[in-house]
């Protein structure tokens, strides 16, 4: 959207201010989780406080815990199961759904028929539902999290990978390759995947989007990341009860996850366009 | 062309019933997958081995999977939902009371948020570029990216807390009066409303976009018409399609956003009912309450649809 | 004397980019047009004619805004009015038909309800008025059922009739200037006529003035008083049709003219070799499954035959729907045939995925449109190095210098390589298109339409290296084209097709003579001449008209 301030030209790239804002927050979250037993002040597991639901402090800037433990290093550890176990299923799913969806694509036929049938239907169960349903069968364990979370976006991942790829395929170059006798890997991987990356970047962000709001509701619920681990939405709930007298350590976390989600959303609306003119 | 539209209809009919059947296998799959023996967690105490073998046979727990699932879905159609473990209690009549105050949630949250998102997506769409358009677009985008639980919690903090002017929780029972019963929906229908409306409003203003870019708007403007005249006469009649089918397929986000908001605010609704059958392991009423969710969600999902193929004007 | 009705003084006009450079693409236009009389605009695509003529209405499209000039449409100028103003004159004293009328019509309404919406937003007259007039002008439209035809939607209707209607929904409001966009573009020949008829009787009548914007000299000569040509957002040449015709002053407008008549091939010798290149039999090709005898159930091709000697080529020409590009994609192995094919003599598989690599290599196909037929994600050096990898396993060096050798063929300059397609014109695509085809060392290349997206100038260009291409390589062509003056200029022979069939297979000269098929004299007597009095004098015999016409 060049309605947005025209931004800087770098390398043939131009990104508004907007965008580079966002960048700059996601790669900064990303660091965190990376980083986080270096940089957070104080332990995961500390208690530092001798109150509990303090207010912001010098010494701690987002007041602390149920336990009076500091609320910023909370949120620091709490990044790396927030951001590690999100983007582990979002990779896995859009691995999986983009590959499936090109195949498909291509293919046609009664391989196209029955996966795009039976991944309607998965697609026709509530995300949350899902989730709950299968944490209450086979429960919470990390490695069930993100298998869960991945399987749950898969048929979105498909869907739009193949209509991307459908379109890709009615051009007559697809055809002129057919008619060269070239096979099924090669149309998928030299004549159509790199024709809808872009777009499918900007479907992984927005599937990321997805995946941290559904961990961050199970989580919520209980049925998420279990104790003495947290991601931000088990944070929420584990201090829940200082709602009533307003405690930062409430809605800290709930504004971590916003930043992160609105950052992504943001990005993907103002992603930078190539600079190539017809006329040059 | 009758016959057309009658089979359009019935195919994506019975596309419905075989998602519905394949739903319905996925949840019984998932659900009996449990570790630790059903009828040693019913006897608790008294589980000697006869006791749960005998338990067993008579629950028809050794039958092969496929003739439990069938037994198990044809209660469900015949409206024997079976017993549930936690309460021995029939599901009927645990269900049938929440259903209804989920049911009431959801058709307030609904009353209040079609008018209003519709309105500001269109208008958003009518006056595109402008700094009305820009700000609507921003605050839809920073409420579709939060969690549900923000929303809420940011309400009760503001409401709640600082103003004082709605009680945190609800109780929903002896509601007197129009006053109390608004102080009590207030907050978790404003928090789904705020949700569902973010969708819709991105749809609407979307759908009537598309309508815009038309040649065929380009025609009416340089026949003169104004701009109002050209979205209202040209626009729209095009775009109700697409925007129904935003109005029902944002509508089926409340299915995830009830699951929030009755845990927050205590609301004894089904979602709630099936929360806390998830901690107690209750696998009839965690089934039956699944089972419900899908359904309402595919007959959303599929009334979009059906909408979407009979508002393509070439059908005439 | 009295002014002009339209006055464009200095108009400029700039857009912009994806990019955000704002270019100048009217770069200082003026002209006049006075009341009554009809002018045409003139130029290939990119000159920038459809631009200057909505400046009349006062509209830009999206990213360009009138930058400087004045544009005085009866005293007011619609250059620095403001929307709601210039909104007033629209419809009402300056009108346009769009150039596609299936895509200007609102499917949600009725025809008539757009025909008359004119009448409702300006408050020209009541409804039942305006209904009565709507009738009037479809029936000096010479539309079928004129009382009922506007209660119909617009997919009810054909296209020719839509571009009719199209006519009607602009000159219900009594406009003094009309705006036609390429109105006829999109139609068969055969159509076209009676579109240009009664838009020529339709304007007389009324005697209002119009602007008629074209790339067809010959459609443009049976219309316009007065032609303007363009090029590139600036005029090169305006004055009399008759002038324009016979003495350009321009030489742009020369070379304009000169693409409209190109030279003719000199007759190929018919080699000494036996067996011809490609030997087709009773081809039947179309979708669906297949019935007791092999032929699809829904056939677009029906028993098709010709023969097609080294050396030489064959024309495939017919109307939109005739099944030509469908000939072409069954001969390729595309879609499923039922027949005989014999390459070099001997059989050939119908079905791609059953033919030999040899076979596939022997027979290349390039399409209409370069835009869908190269990879926009791969470098020009990528798209013609492939095959070369592909049939003979090039590598290195070896696969560097043909790829040169093959641009060095097709006329571009070496250093295009490393672009992307999206870089390149439409000329420069449709040459990579045909080099990709030669770097398979092929016998038989069939070009589906090649140069039919492009303009005149350009076209004649690549005809031009096509016809030295087969000097130099020894190739036979199977060429479909709508064109007949593109066909005659390349093929020794010509097929004419019409709902499937073969209908006629002359030689360039002989197609539409008298003693020939009825179908290919009424396509030949419907081609547009560069005479200005041809539309006019035209006389069709009305029952080939009836038998083959779609109105």
């Amino acid at each position: 959207m060049a309605s947005l301030a025209s931004g800087l030209a770098m390398g043939g790239y131009r990104i508004n201010w907007v965008g580079a804002l966002c960048l700059l927050i996601i790669v900064g979250w990303a660091s965190v989780a990376v980083f986080a037993p270096w940089i957070a002040p104080h332990g995961v597991g500390d208690v530092v406080d001798s109150d509990y639901f303090g207010p912001m402090t010098r010494e701690m800037p987002l007041g602390s815990d149920y336990l009076g433990r500091d609320m910023l290093s909370r949120i620091l550890h709490g990044a790396r199961y927030t951001v590690g176990v999100s983007l582990a299923a979002v990779v896995l799913a859009c691995g999986t759904g983009v590959t499936l969806g090109m195949a498909a694509a291509v293919s046609g036929g009664w391989f196209d028929a029955a996966l795009s049938r039976f991944l309607d239907a998965l697609n026709s169960i509530p995300s949350k539902l899902f989730g709950l349903v299968v944490v209450a069968a086979v429960g919470s364990t990390i490695p069930v999290l993100i298998l869960t979370l991945a399987v749950i976006y898969v048929p979105g991942s498909y869907r739009f990978a193949r209509a991307l790829a459908v379109n890709v395929n009615a051009m007559d170059f697809i055809s002129v390759a057919r008619l060269r006798g070239e096979r099924l890997p090669y149309l998928i991987g030299a004549e159509i995947l790199p024709n809808i990356l872009g777009p499918v970047f900007a479907d992984v962000g927005l599937r990321f989007v997805f995946v941290v709001l559904l961990l961050s509701g199970l989580s919520f619920l209980g049925l998420g990341v279990q104790p003495p681990n947290a991601d931000w939405g088990a944070l929420v709930r584990e201090n829940i009860g200082g709602l009533p007298f307003g405690a930062p350590a409430v809605m800290a976390p709930s504004v971590a996850i916003a930043s992160l989600t609105i950052a992504i959303n943001l990005l993907i609306d103002n992603l930078p366009r190539k600079i190539r003119d017809r006329d040059a | 062309m009758q016959r057309s539209i009658a089979s359009l209809l019935t195919a994506r009919l019975l596309v419905a019933l075989l998602t519905l059947v394949i739903v319905s296998f996925v949840v019984f799959a998932a659900t009996s997958i449990l570790p630790g023996d059903v009828a040693e967690v019913l006897l608790g105490q008294a589980a000697t081995p006869e006791a749960v073998k005998g338990l067993r046979t008579a629950m028809h727990l050794d039958d092969p999977a496929l003739v439990r699932f069938g037994r198990w879905l044809f209660g469900l159609a015949s409206g024997d939902l079976g017993v549930s473990y936690a309460n021995r209690m029939p599901i009927a009549q645990l269900i049938g009371g929440r259903l209804l105050n989920s049911l009431k949630l959801a058709g307030v949250t609904a009353l209040f948020a079609v008018p209003v998102a519709l309105t500001l997506g269109i208008t958003a769409a009518m006056w595109r570029g402008t700094w009305y358009d820009r700000v609507v677009s921003v605050l839809t985008i920073g409420v579709i990216s939060v969690p549900e639980f923000m929303v809420a919690t940011s309400a009760v903090l503001l409401f709640a807390v600082h103003l004082k002017w709605l009680p945190a929780l609800s109780i929903a029972r002896d509601v007197q009066g129009l006053g109390e019963m608004l102080r009590v929906y207030a907050m978790p229908v404003m928090t789904l409303a705020f949700v569902i409306s973010a969708q819709m409003i991105r749809m609407t203003r979307a759908a009537v976009v598309e309508a815009l870019d038309t040649p065929y708007a380009e025609m009416a403007t340089l026949k003169g018409a104004s701009r109002t005249r050209v979205v209202l006469r040209h626009a729209l009649p095009n775009a109700l399609g697409p925007i129904v089918n935003a109005v029902a397929l944002s509508l089926s986000y409340l299915l995830g956003g009830v699951i929030i908001v009755e845990t927050i605010f205590n609301y004894p609704g089904v979602a709630k009912l099936m929360v806390d059958a998830v901690a107690t392991r209750d696998l009839p009423l965690i089934q039956t309450c699944a089972m419900i969710f899908c359904l309402v969600y595919l007959i959303l999902i599929t009334t979009a649809d059906i909408i979407a193929l009979l508002s393509n004007p070439r059908l005439r | 004397m009295t002014a002009p009705l339209v006055e464009i003084r200095d108009l400029k006009v700039d857009a912009t980019t994806d990019a955000g450079r704002r270019i100048e693409i009217i770069k200082g236009v003026s002209f006049d047009v006075a009341e009554g009389e009809i002018v045409a605009l003139i130029g290939e695509s990119g000159s920038g004619k459809t631009t200057i003529a909505l400046t009349l209405l006062g509209y830009a499209r999206a990213g360009a805004r009138i930058s400087g000039g004045e544009v005085w449409l009866a005293g007011k100028n619609m250059a620095a009015r403001s929307e709601r103003e210039r909104a007033v004159e629209r419809g009402a004293r300056v009108a346009y038909v769009p150039q596609s009328a299936a895509a200007a019509f609102n499917p949600a309404h009725t025809i008539m309800d757009q025909v008359i919406e004119v009448t409702r937003i300006h408050k020209l007259m009541p409804p039942e008025a305006a209904r009565a007039k709507a009738i009037e002008l479809f029936r000096a439209l010479s539309l079928p059922a004129p009382p009922l035809i506007g209660d119909r939607y617009p997919h009810q209707v054909s296209g020719g009739q839509l571009q009719r209607l199209s006519a009607a929904m602009a000159l219900i409001g009594d406009p003094k200037l009309v705006i036609f966009d390429e109105p006829t573009t999109a139609l068969d020949v055969t159509t076209q006529i009676e579109v240009l008829r009664a838009f020529k009787a339709a304007m007389r009548q009324a005697g209002a003035a119009g602007v008629y914007v074209s790339h067809d000299l010959a459609v443009v000569a049976q219309i316009a008083d007065r032609i303007v040509v363009l090029k590139d957002g600036r005029v090169q040449e305006i004055g009399d049709t008759r002038q324009i015709l016979d003495a350009p002053k321009h030489p742009y407008t020369r070379e304009l003219l000169d693409a409209f008549r190109p030279r003719a091939r000199a007759a190929a010798a018919a080699s000494a070799r036996a067996a011809p290149v490609l030997a087709v039999e009773s081809l039947s090709a179309g979708y669906g499954p297949p019935r007791a005898d092999g032929t699809p159930s829904i056939l677009i091709v029906k028993d098709v035959s010709f023969v097609i000697e080294p050396g030489r080529n064959l024309g495939v020409i017919g109307e939109s729907g005739c099944g030509k590009s469908t000939l072409a994609r069954a001969v390729a192995g595309l879609i499923r045939a039922s027949g005989r094919m014999l390459l070099d003599g001997k059989p050939l598989a119908q079905h791609a995925a059953e033919r030999s690599m040899q076979d596939l290599r022997e027979i290349q196909m390039v399409f209409q449109s370069a835009d869908t037929a190269l990879n926009p994600a791969k470098s020009i050096r990528d798209i013609l190095a492939r095959p070369l990898e592909f049939y003979f396993a090039l590598r290195g060096a070896a696969l560097e210098a043909r790829v040169d050798r093959l641009l060095d063929m097709i006329r571009l300059p070496r250093g295009l390589k490393h672009r992307r397609p999206t870089e390149l014109s439409g000329g420069q695509k449709q040459r990579v298109n045909l080099a990709r085809a030669l770097a398979a060392e092929p016998k038989l290349i069939l070009c589906d339409e090649i140069t039919s997206a492009l303009d005149s100038v350009v076209a004649a260009a690549i005809i031009e290296l096509l016809k030295e291409l087969q000097s130099e390589l020894s190739l036979s062509y199977l060429f479909i084209s709508h064109d007949l003056n593109t066909v005659r200029a390349i093929c020794d022979e010509v097929a004419v097709m019409y709902a499937g069939e073969k209908v006629e297979q002359t030689t360039p000269e002989q197609v539409g003579a008298p003693g020939g098929h009825p179908y290919a004299r009424l396509l030949m007597s419907s081609v547009p001449r560069l005479d200005p009095d041809w539309l006019d004098t035209l006389e069709r015999d009305p029952a080939l008209v009836e038998a083959f016409s779609k109105r």
